[in-house]
């Protein structure tokens, strides 16, 4: 975890230098404003990263002699299949082509989404029981 | 329906096959609707890529076609500027960005670190489905009454404004970019989280395929500049439609922050592209030498310093502007070629005394160093202010960015060619890959060479027609002829997969390659592994298949007692 901070940190060092040289030389505020927000990006998730590093012992995946037995065990909850990313894309789209062919579109659109997003919750607190 | 996942048994520990690997759901068309297997979602998008990839290369033969005569009446002029349009945004938002991060990303990434999937395996299948709608949006554009979108794949303010690109072609234009934006947004966050939380026990980030690392490092940029690109898009939808005037001086707006913008997100893009295909590349060129990847620790910080400097260069676009501080973007984009050079030096240095085998998918990736060598030099030229002062919207830069992407194109071939095989199962054809190999690369470099001579004279680009002149004349019709070679290899690529359909099995691991992927089964089973083997190296199969040959650690002896 250490070694991931590391990289995200040490990407926002770089975006603020560059944005500490770019904007007193260009006073230009766009790409200013915009460089800055790449140091924040590299700083946020960064930051916190270095934060649990520090609170946990490494992973076996961060360990050079990290061994599968270590590994075994439950490691997470994947959805063997759901219809919801395919409903909340057509939702998607339809909202998008409400924008070119008529505010109509937005109807099955939202309701697309809508069913999606109460469908996928509604499976996320199913997988628990199995 | 969901499956609870436990770690793949260690190597000699296999235990009891049921419980993670039968998967019982749904078949034919609805379980393509509902996957979220990031395997069937690899080659969704693999599929629909290169479909793109087929439309986008039609637009350019009909170009080509169109360019051959100097008063060519094979369009008309607003036809023209349909058809450079879509040809730009299809090749690059719709072929060669999803097929960079999405397809063999998609599916090898998960398998090269040990995992069982992506991290968020629905909003994966979203991603696919939110890139497919958005294909379907671009092209719609041809169906409606004004055409396609016509102010070239860049939309720049002011031409992109309602005034100047009414209908519906360019408002299609917008959403389908917002929908595909998204969709990338989504599997930039997906890439970083499956590295980050879902690798092998061992695989340390130093372990990983320098493949992987490249897609990390792609994920982290689509991070940074997707968003901008979305919300610039929104700003232009609101000028067009609501009143607003972000990119209009007569409201008080600049039109040049749209060009801002549009680069800041444009050039990380073009890194994007080609970090994974980089990645491809190194793969390939290790595996078919025989040797581990020379300079594996600086292929990793090329790869990093290439994506950090990437943020600091978009306005070497808008040289010729005026507005832009030209000694800081000149020094910025000079210095990208220094981690650019060390990975050349590297891939050669790979190849320096190993056994080399030219298969194709060795070939393409040859090809892609010499046309990426070739696209980087000229690039470097664009990079110097008055050089490109000279140079800028001829067809030097068309040629420029043709070597670069065409570059690209070996690569993704190559990996075709390489990772294919553990998609389907079959090994493609070597001879219809060979030819189809050296008619590509002819007619790549046939395609750009006359370009930057023509450019070099002055050629403008997105013209219709040109000046009577032998020489221009002679010059395109040689560039035609290096389109319709490469029309004609990418037919081959098509004739190769239906001759090679289910006609040669390719086993576990054809290449004797050692990254993880050739571990399993090809195609890997749901959640990809029965087994894992220990992993103390870079190239844990290789460890396993050569047990007296190990890989050593970037140059340290393998440490003892440890297998």
């Amino acid at each position: 975890m250490k070694l991931e901070a590391r990289i995200l940190l040490l990407l926002g060092l770089f975006f603020g230098l560059m944005v500490a040289v770019y904007w007193p030389w260009s006073h230009e505020t766009g790409g200013s404003i915009m460089i800055f927000a790449g140091m924040l990006l590299g700083f946020l998730p960064g930051s916190y990263y270095w934060w649990w590093s520090r609170r946990m012992a490494p992973r076996p995946e961060d360990r050079d002699d990290g061994s599968l037995e270590e590994g075994a065990g439950v490691i997470g909850s994947f959805p063997g299949s759901s219809i919801f990313p395919f409903t909340l894309g057509m939702g998607a789209f339809c909202s998008v082509l409400a924008m070119v062919f008529g505010i109509w579109m937005l109807i099955p659109g939202v309701g697309l989404i809508f069913w999606a997003l109460t469908g996928a919750t509604a499976e996320s607190r199913r997988s628990g029981e199995h | 329906m969901t499956d609870v996942l436990e770690h793949a048994a260690a190597e000699g520990h296999s235990h009891d096959e049921h419980g993670h690997d039968e998967h019982h759901g749904p078949s034919g068309l609805l379980k393509w609707l509902t996957t979220t297997d990031h395997k069937i979602i690899g080659m969704s998008y693999t599929i629909t890529s290169v479909i793109m990839l087929v439309v986008g290369g039609a637009f350019a033969e009909l170009i080509r076609i169109q360019l051959m005569s100097p008063n060519g009446t094979l369009v008309n002029y607003a036809q023209y500027n349909e058809l450079f349009t879509m040809h730009g945004s299809v090749m690059i938002y719709l072929f060669a960005g999803p097929f960079a991060f999405g397809a063999l990303a998609n599916f090898v990434v998960p398998i090269q670190i040990g995992a069982p999937d992506m991290a968020f395996p629905r909003l994966n299948a979203l991603s696919y489905w939110l890139y497919l709608s958005g294909s379907i949006t671009m092209l719609l554009g041809f169906f409606t009454a004004g055409g396609a979108a016509n102010f070239g794949w860049v939309g720049y303010a002011p031409l992109s404004n309602a005034a100047n690109s009414p209908g519906a072609g360019a408002d299609l234009w917008i959403g389908a970019l917002l929908l595909t934006g998204f969709s990338a947004i989504f599997t930039g966050v997906n890439l970083v989280a499956t590295i980050f939380y879902l690798r092998a026990p061992g695989m340390t980030l130093f372990r990983m395929p320098i493949f992987t690392w490249n897609l990390l490092v792609t994920g982290i940029l689509i991070l940074l500049a997707f968003p901008v690109l979305t919300a610039g898009l929104i700003m232009l939808f609101a000028d067009r439609h609501f009143g607003t005037h972000i990119y209009e001086v007569a409201g008080g707006g600049v039109p040049v922050l749209w060009q801002n913008i549009f680069w800041f997100w444009g050039h990380p893009e073009v890194y994007i592209l080609a970090l994974p295909f980089f990645g491809m590349t190194t793969e390939i060129i290790s595996v078919f030498s025989k040797k581990p990847v020379f300079g594996y620790k600086g292929m990793v910080f090329a790869t990093l310093t290439i994506a950090a400097l990437s943020l600091g260069v978009w306005a070497h676009h808008l040289f010729t502007t005026g507005t832009v501080l030209l000694p800081f973007f000149s020094i910025m984009s000079l210095l990208i070629a220094v981690p650019t050079g060390i990975k050349m030096f590297n891939w050669i240095g790979t190849m320096w005394q190993g056994e080399i085998w030219f298969s194709t998918a060795m070939l393409m990736a040859l090809g892609f160093v010499i046309t990426f060598l070739i696209g980087g030099l000229t690039g470097i030229y664009l990079a110097s202010p008055p050089l490109d002062f000279f140079a800028h919207d001829t067809y030097f830069v068309v040629a420029h960015f043709h070597s670069v992407v065409m570059a690209l194109v070996f690569a993704g071939l190559g990996g075709l060619y390489y990772w294919g095989p553990k998609m389907t199962g079959y090994l493609l054809d070597e001879r219809i890959g060979k030819s189809q190999f050296w008619l590509t690369f002819i007619g790549a470099q046939l395609l750009t060479f006359p370009m930057y001579i023509l450019g070099l004279k002055g050629m403008p680009r997105r013209m219709a027609n040109y000046p009577h002149d032998p020489q221009w004349k002679f010059m395109n019709d040689l560039s035609s002829v290096g389109a319709f070679l490469i029309g004609i290899g990418t037919l081959l690529f098509v004739v190769n997969i239906v001759y090679s359909w289910k006609r040669y099995p390719a086993g576990d691991n054809p290449w004797d390659a050692g990254t993880l992927e050739w571990f399993t089964s090809s195609p890997p089973p749901h959640h990809n592994f029965y087994r894992l083997p220990q992993i103390r190296s870079e190239r844990p199969t290789w460890d396993y298949n050569h047990p007296d040959k190990k890989a050593l650690a970037h140059g340290h002896a393998a440490p003892e007692g440890n297998h």
